[in-house]
This record gives structure tokens, sequence and C-alpha cells, in this order.
């Protein structure tokens, strides 16, 4: 079987970057505060409280739905969608059901074979449901704990049509998805919990498996991997794909069966009688799109010469996009190839193992650091240290150094050809490798980059592997 | 015509908590009820759904938040600023 | 604060639920009077129950917007009356903590559902109260207790802080023994309120007029049919030939939909009711849930508990309403016949300014008379199809049969309500002169 046997389709919440919340005006910046401490009677549901919309999340909506090709509806509504859970302050979620917002959209994504719409069936805001911790233990009794500060935080939920055939895919529409909230000035996708996802997938003739609850973007590619494992295996063994709802467990890397006694869900919908219907549709005229990310990619590669893969990571999350514009800004003719790489292939990388965010670094050090490289001064490996070195004084919130100082202060300049050390360095490592001599001596070449790889250890990276092969065979053919 | 079966589903949906002995004199009301509501059975057409107001929305304003002690009043347990409640796992 | 008020009344006929002793108040247009509010009505630091088990001991940390501007206005608010439980009933005998009594025969009820205001006010503990009004609730106590009460139009008061039983349907109103304590009641009371989406900016100022010449008011055939006590009938019919003395005309009508007007009215309050009274869980507010239980189990145990009979009848039945499958024949039906309601009304306000006919089929009811619930909900049937409308409706007493209190009702077009109480008006001028 191959992955073409896939099928899988989205249901992605993101909580909208708005100051107060869906339908009281309590702060949705709560995630420093103590428990409930972001709340009034509205999003705690008291009785007699009542809702009162936020215009900003319908434009936020409406700016999604514009970007994505979305058909908004003439009239939408909000509706109750009614089921009881202590973290659900009214015991309905007000959300929107049968009239959504708009409808019929197309995210365009780098798909396993090339470019690929992915179609967009629906596009709602609703409110967020509060948080739940579980607490204690079976011998002492278990019981829950709710914080209702995340109650009635906006969320936009996008619903896809079954339009990706792998996890990867999954994965990629994730991703571009990001990049456009965050481009639509609409989600922080650093925002701890700022996105929710359930998938669907099934393996072609199969029934649907739903898995709720995923909370983070390698989430899903995992999730979906292991699903798809799951099955395939089941169906190998002859055994049949049950339709039912399984629960991503992120510690695990998992997904296990949400069977339970619980019966087929009926939320009992009907229209909000405390709100008022939205007729929105003329609002997406007056709506100005900022660059979207296929755009700016586009741009990258005409005004920085990037190469199609670096625009398309460096373009990919607005912070990254934002960061190698700013790199560049002091001189973007002459750095921009270098940045490009070493943002797209080393700075990345290094922030991804640190998890750290990028808001921690400034464009302005990083750009010294690209000059340093640039003008020759430290060599590539040299510039991976002072890089590590930058970050991890930045993660430990230590005093930060310029990355000339460092240079400096770990002695990481290049050496030179009258460098006296790096003279001695080679004529040790000669010494050292005779039997490496007599093999370059009988004709073996390569031989002679093994004597390199000794003279770069003894100077810790720091001398240029060109200039190095040239002051070798200098050396060489002095002794001959 | 709904049976006592249909009710003790609604009942389960409602989470309401019926005994087995309501069941049968509730059923009997519930019927006379619903024969009742079954006359709408004569409405005919489709609703219009014309409305008077829409677009009804505030500007996106933070305002001051409850004080967490009045959050936690009426609340019957609360611990460390949470509010406890039942297990739901 | 400009003044203290004293409040101890002797309620015999357990009109309050709470009661506040002391109370200060500021000036202003109802500086110093005491006003009684519906126990479903929010008032900050005072205990709101909606006469039920399952919130008792809630304190508001807030006011309803009402409450906030009969403070504003100075009055007093001396105590939280009594009513049938989430404001379901017709009588007040389903609240939790007791029926209260009809100060005018004390082996009856006083209507509902905002019996214990109705009371106060006939029992002359208090001059004026609020109450509220889903299919009626006003109209009837005013008309069982011989007093004065307006169901204002849907959008004109609003209903922040009123604990919600039927959001599409009820209003806040006030009542008052006199046509003129209701509408300067109603114009402390009426307005936009930002915080209540469904609030118009339609205030009140309007001081009552008895000028009626050449006023059209149309006569329902179905108000004076099958279920009607003629005898009431007939004590409403020589009210309406007061107005016409006063230069009024009449011209018969008829409202169709009056055929299903009621059922489409409890199904869309038990529907709404569901899940508006879903929230009551014991966790934020109200009597514990047992924390030692699963979460299903002890949000059971807080509803069997908490709940009256008749709350969970109309949860069962609104949950029934809107169940998968039952939501088109049901719900959706009801809507259709809502507009319908809707569209009769329009009509014969085309042709006539206001509709007069009895506010109740009877006068007030014997104590426990109303035992079967279906026979209780018909009562409601010359009530609700001005709520389903959204329409403004006043009850002036106009008239006893056996020496209970009859009520005269005026139905008026959508915002038209200072018509209907300038009729109330002019009614109750002409009785007393």
């Amino acid at each position: 079987m191959t992955e073409a046997h896939v099928i899988v389709g989205l249901e992605v919440h993101c909580q909208l970057d708005t100051k107060s919340k869906l339908f009281c005006g309590c702060s949705t910046d709560y995630r420093n505060d103590g428990p409930n401490t972001h709340v009034c009677e509205v999003c705690l549901g008291l009785p007699g409280s009542m809702p009162v919309l936020n215009k900003r999340a319908i434009e936020f909506a409406m700016r999604v739905a514009k970007a994505l090709s979305c058909e908004v509806l003439y009239e939408s509504e909000f509706s109750r969608k009614n089921y009881f859970y202590p973290d659900l302050d009214k015991a309905y979620q007000i959300t929107q059901y049968d009239k959504p917002l708009a409808e019929k959209g197309i995210l365009e994504i780098d798909g396993d074979d090339g470019e690929k719409k992915v179609r967009i069936t629906r596009i709602h805001v609703e409110e967020d449901p509060g948080r739940l911790v579980h607490m204690g233990n079976a011998e002492r009794g278990r019981y829950s704990l709710v914080d209702y500060n995340r109650a009635g935080i906006p969320l936009i939920e996008i619903v896809t049509e079954p339009d990706m055939r792998s996890p990867k895919e999954a994965r990629k529409f994730l991703n571009k998805l990001r990049a456009t909230l965050e481009y639509l000035g609409v989600f922080d996708s650093e925002k701890e919990g700022s996105l929710r996802v359930d998938a669907n997938i099934s393996i072609k003739g199969s029934e649907r498996v739903e898995i709720k609850n995923i909370t983070s973007y390698k989430g899903v590619e995992k999730a979906l991997t292991f699903e798809v494992t799951r099955q395939r295996n089941l169906l190998r063994r002859g055994q049949v794909v049950e339709r039912e709802t399984r629960h991503y467990l992120e510690a695990r890397g998992v997904t296990q069966s949400a069977r339970s006694k619980e019966m087929e869900h009926d939320y009992r919908y009907f229209p909000e009688p405390d709100l008022r219907p939205l007729q929105v549709r003329s609002w997406v005229d007056s709506i100005v799109l900022p660059e979207l990310p296929d755009a700016r990619r586009e741009r990258f590669m005409v005004q920085y010469g990037c190469s199609v893969n670096h625009a398309r990571t460096l373009t990919g999350e607005l912070r990254l996009a934002n960061f190698f514009e700013k790199v560049v800004e002091p001189d973007p003719a002459g750095l921009p190839a270098l940045a490009a790489t070493w943002i797209a292939d080393i700075l990345i990388g290094e922030l991804n193992y640190r998890s750290m965010s990028l808001d921690l670094l400034e464009p302005a050090t990083f750009t010294e650091l690209i000059r340093l490289l640039k003008n020759g001064i430290i060599t590539d490996k040299s510039g991976v240290e002072v890089l590590r070195v930058m970050l991890d004084q930045r993660l430990k919130s230590e005093t930060t150094e310029t990355p000339e100082v460092i240079v400096t202060r770990l002695r990481l300049a290049k050496t030179t050809g009258d460098d006296a050390a790096l003279r001695t360095a080679i004529r040790e490592a000669i010494a050292e490798n005779q039997k490496a001599l007599e093999d370059y001596r009988n004709g073996k070449a390569g031989a002679l980059n093994f004597i390199v790889g000794q003279v770069m250890k003894k100077t810790r990276g720091r001398s240029d592997p060109a200039e190095l092969n040239r002051l070798l065979q200098e050396e060489l053919s002095k002794g001959a | 015509m709904v049976t006592e079966k249909d009710v003790e589903h609604i009942a389960d949906l409602a989470d309401i908590g019926m005994d087995s002995g309501e069941l049968a004199p509730f059923t009997q009301q519930f019927n006379a009820i619903i024969d009742y509501f079954d006359i709408l059975d004569r409405v005919k057409g489709e609703e219009s759904g014309v409305r008077d107001l829409y677009n009804v929305m505030r500007e996106d304003d933070p305002r001051p938040s409850l004080p967490q002690k009045d959050v936690l009043s009426n609340a019957p347990a609360s611990e460390d600023g949470f509010i406890k409640a039942p297990r739901v796992m | 604060m400009t003044g203290t008020l004293s409040f101890e009344p002797d309620d015999r006929f357990n009109a309050f639920l709470t009661t506040c002793r002391k109370v200060s108040h500021g000036s202003g247009r109802l500086a110093g009077i005491p006003v009684a509010v519906k126990d479903n009505i929010s008032t900050q630091g005072i205990e709101t129950t909606c006469a039920s088990k399952i919130l008792k001991g809630y304190i508001p940390p807030y006011d309803a917007h009402v409450v906030r501007l009969l403070k504003e206005a100075g009055a007093a608010i001396v105590g939280k009356t009594n009513m049938d439980e989430f404001g379901m009933g017709t009588t007040t005998e389903n609240s939790a903590f007791g029926p209260t009594l009809n100060p005018l025969d004390t082996s009856r009820v006083p209507g509902g559902s905002s019996g214990g205001s109705a009371a106060a006010i006939a029992a002359g503990m208090v001059p004026m109260a609020l109450g509220t009004d889903t299919g009626g609730s006003i109209r009837c106590p005013a008309a069982f207790c011989g007093i004065v009460g307006l169901k204002p139009s849907y959008g004109r008061v609003s209903r922040y802080g009123l604990i919600a039983y039927a959001n599409s349907l009820e209003q806040i109103g006030p009542m008052a023994k006199t046509v003129t304590d209701v509408s300067t009641l109603y114009s402390v009371i009426a307005g936009h309120d930002p915080r209540d989406s469904t609030s118009y900016d339609r205030s009140y100022n309007h001081i009552p007029s008895v000028e009626i010449k050449g006023l059209k008011i149309g006569i329902p055939q179905e108000y004076f049919g099958k279920g009607v006590d003629p005898a009431v009938g007939n004590v409403v019919q020589k009210a309406i030939g007061t107005l016409e003395q006063l230069g009024a005309t009449t011209i018969p009508c008829t409202i169709p939909s009056m055929e299903y007007a009621l059922a489409a009215y409890y199904v869309i309050c038990t529907s709404e009711a569901s899940s508006n009274l879903a929230r009551f869980d014991g966790v934020r507010y109200g009597p514990a849930a047992d924390v030692k239980k699963s979460w299903h189990d002890a949000y059971r145990d807080v509803r069997r508990a908490g709940f009256g009979e008749e709350v969970r009848r109309r949860i069962m039945l609104g949950t029934f309403a809107l169940s998968s499958g039952y939501y088109g024949k049901y719900y959706a039906k009801a809507q259709v016949a809502r507009e319908n309601v809707r569209a009769d009304f329009s009509r014969i306000f085309s042709k006539v300014d206001v509709i007069a006919g009895p506010t109740m089929p009877t006068t007030a009811f014997r104590l426990k008379e109303k035992s079967d619930p279906l026979s209780m909900y018909l009562s409601d049937i010359l009530t609700v199809p001005a709520n389903l409308a959204g329409i403004p409706s006043i009850s002036v007493p106009c008239g006893k049969v056996a020496g209970m209190p009859v009520g005269l009702q005026i139905m008026g077009r959508h915002f038209d309500d200072e018509r209907v109480i300038d009729v109330a008006y002019a009614y109750e001028q002409a009785v007393r002169a």
C-alpha cells in the first residue's frame, strides 16, 4: 500500500489574538496570572449575565475568510452547543452551527506531489471553554480544578475537506495555515495552547477515525503517523477499522480509543437568543490583506536572490521572515545570501534545540555575526560557536556579549598564514602523521585531508580549510 | 407518543436524574403535553428568519475583571484560586 | 445616599423571600420609595434564588441593569419577592420556599409567576415592584391581585442580570397599584443597555394621558371564546364599553394563529429553559456538587435535589423538543408558528390601534386547583401571544367576579407602550371618577 491511500481532513481551532474575550471585556492576557483572575459574570456563566459580541473577533475571522478565498455568508448567526462539563461555564458553548461566517475556501500548500489546493469547508467563530486540572489519586480521591481564565477566549475553527494524503501533508497544511494567520495579524502561534486540532483519517475503503485534541504542530503529524500504522496493521491482519473517536496522548505519542459509556452526542443546537444575527458580507471589500506567505516568498527570491527552499523556509513563519528582513536591512545587497543560509540552515535548528523563541534574539546582533562571517573574521565553525554562546546567554538571561566580544574572549578569530601557532600546528601534524604523508606522496591525494583535519583539531576550527590546504602544501614543498 | 424508554433517554440527555418509580406517571403526563404540542403539525410554511436588528457588537476594549475573591465567593469549594469540581476522567 | 428606610412588613402572604430591614437610598425620581424586586433579578450582595433550592445561598457579585437604574433613581430596594421557581408557573405555588397567598382571599393563589410582587403591592407592603413576564407572569398576578402590570415591548428593558428562563420571550416590567406608578417605574427602567444585545434605544418618558377619542380597539373573538369564563368575559366587555364611552371605537378581529400559539410558546420556552438551566451544577455557585463522585453522577444529583417537579418537567420537554429527530417537528415549527402570530398581530394593527380582551380566562384559582400541568399551561392562552409577538401588553383591574378581581388586557404595536399605558390610564381614571 502507498501513502496515496490515506485520506486526512482537519478541524483547526486557533485562538484569535484580540485584546478582550469574545463576549465580555475580560482581558485575554491571562497566561502569566493566577487562576480565575481574568473572569467576570459573563465568562463565569453567572446567572443573568449576557454575551456581547467582540467586533474585532469578527473582523479577524473575516480577514481569514478573505485570505482563504472563502465565501462569506450573507447572514450568519451564533448557536448554542449544549453539553455539560465543569469547564463549560454556561453548560453550552456559543458557537456557529448551520449559519457559519464563511464557507468554501482554498489554501494552497506545497504538497507531496507539488503544489496542492486544500479545500476549506467552513470557517466559524466560537468561544473557548475554561481549563481543567486533574488532581488527586485513586487512594485519596480524585477531583478536578477549574480555571475560567481561558473561558470565552475567541476561537476560529477552520474545517478542511479530506484533501490531504499523508500525515506530512497535514503538517504542511498546518504550517501554511499558521503562517497565513500570523501574517494576517490575528493569531500568535507562540502563545501556549493557542492551537488545537481534530483530525479525521481513513485509509481508502475503510471507516473514518477522528483524533481529538491534538495540541501541537508536531503532534498532528505524529498522531496521524501512528494512526496510519495502526490502521494498516489492522487491515493487514484482516481486521476492520472501527468508526470511532480517539484521543491523542501527546506524552506517549499514541492514540487511544475514547470509547466509553457516553452515548452518541446530541448537542441540541439552537440559535443563541441573546445575540443578534450577523450580516457582514459587505465588510469583505473593505479588508485590505497584508502581504501573505506566498507573495513574500516570491519577493524574497526576486529581491534578495534567495533560493526557493530558503525563501520558503524564511517566509514560512512571520517571525522568521521579519527577522530576516531586519538582519539584512543595513546592507540589503551584501548580506542576504549569507543571512538566508545562516537563518534557515543554522539558526532555526539551534533555536529548536533550545525550544527558544526567536523573539529573544535582536536582529542587529545577528547582523554583526553575519558581518564577521562575511568579512572573513571567523570561520563557519567559529560562527556556530559564537551563535551558541549568544543564544545560551539570552536563554539563561545572562549578560549578553556582542559577537565581536565573544570572538575576542574565546580567541576565535580566524588563523592567518603568518600565525606562528598555526605553522607550529602544521609542522606537528605532519610529524605525527608520517603514514598519511607517505600515502599522500604515493599518490593518495585524499590523505592530505586527514592531515588538514588534524590541524583543524589543533586550532579548534579557527582555520579556513582552503587556506589551510594551501599552507600545508607550502610546508610540504618546503620540507621536500 | 413516547415510551418510558424514550423518557429515560431524554432524562439521560438532560442529565436530570429520574427514578424508576417516577418514570410511569411522568411518561403519562409527558404524553398528554406532547399530544397537545402536536397541534404544531398544522403549522404550514418555513421560517422567514427576518429580524430587525443585526450586527450588534462592541469594540475590543478590555475592562476590569471581577476580583478573584468575588469569583470564588459563591463557589462551594476552591483550592489555590481554582474552583473545585467533581472528577471528569 | 440621602436617606435610610426601615422595612419590616407583616408578610402574612409569603410575598417576600428576602427582606432588607434597613435600606439606604439616594435621591431621584424614586427617592425613598420602597421597591420590591422579583427574586430572578440579580441584586449585588442580596441572595437571589429564583425561588429554587438550586440557587439557595447564591449572592450575585453584580447588579442587574434595572437594579442599577432603580438605585440611581433613589429607590430603596426593600426585598426580593417570591415566584414560581425560575418563573415556571401561573400560581406562585411552584416556589421551593412555599406558595404566596392572594391577599384578597388567602385560599386562592396570587397568580404567577410574579405572585410575590403582586401580593406585596396588593397587601400594601410596597407601592411598586418589578416583575418579569415570559408568558404572562406580570399580567396574570396583576389581574388576580387587582393591580396594574405592564409587560413592555421586547427589547425596551434590559434583561442584563435577569436570570434567564426563556430569553426570546421575557421582559422585566413594572407593577403597581395605579397606572401612574407603573408609568413612573417604567420610565426609570426602560432604555438601551449595551450589555443586552437584544435591547433597543427606546427610552420611555411619557406622562399618561386620558385622551383616547378616535382610538380603534380590536376585539379578537378568541379572547371571548372557548375556555374563557363567560362571567369574566362580561366584566371585560363592560370595561370595553367604558372605553367606547370615552370615544374609542371597537372592531372585531380574529387571531387564527391562537390555535397553536400556546403550543408554540411552550415549545420555545421549555427549549430555551432546558439550555439556560443546565449551568446550575453546584461548581461555581449554589449547593455543592459532591466532589467525591464522578462529574456526571454529581451533576445529576445536584439537579435531582435542586429542581422542583415543574422545572424538571420543563427541562425534559425542552430537551425533547431540541433533540435530534424532533427539532424539526417541535422547535422549528414553533418558530414558524411564532412568525404567524406576529403576522396576525401586524395585520390587525394595520386596522386598529390596540387590542383588548381579558388578561386571564378566569379569576384567581384556589390553591392546588391546577394540579394537572396541562390545565395550568392552558390558563396562559390569553397572555402568551403578546410574548410571542414581542408587543407591549398591560393588565389593569376592571371589576370583579364573585369578589375576585378581573384584569383588562390592552396590547399594542411593538414600541407603542405609551399607547397601551394611555388606554389603561383612561380606563382607570374613568372608573375611579
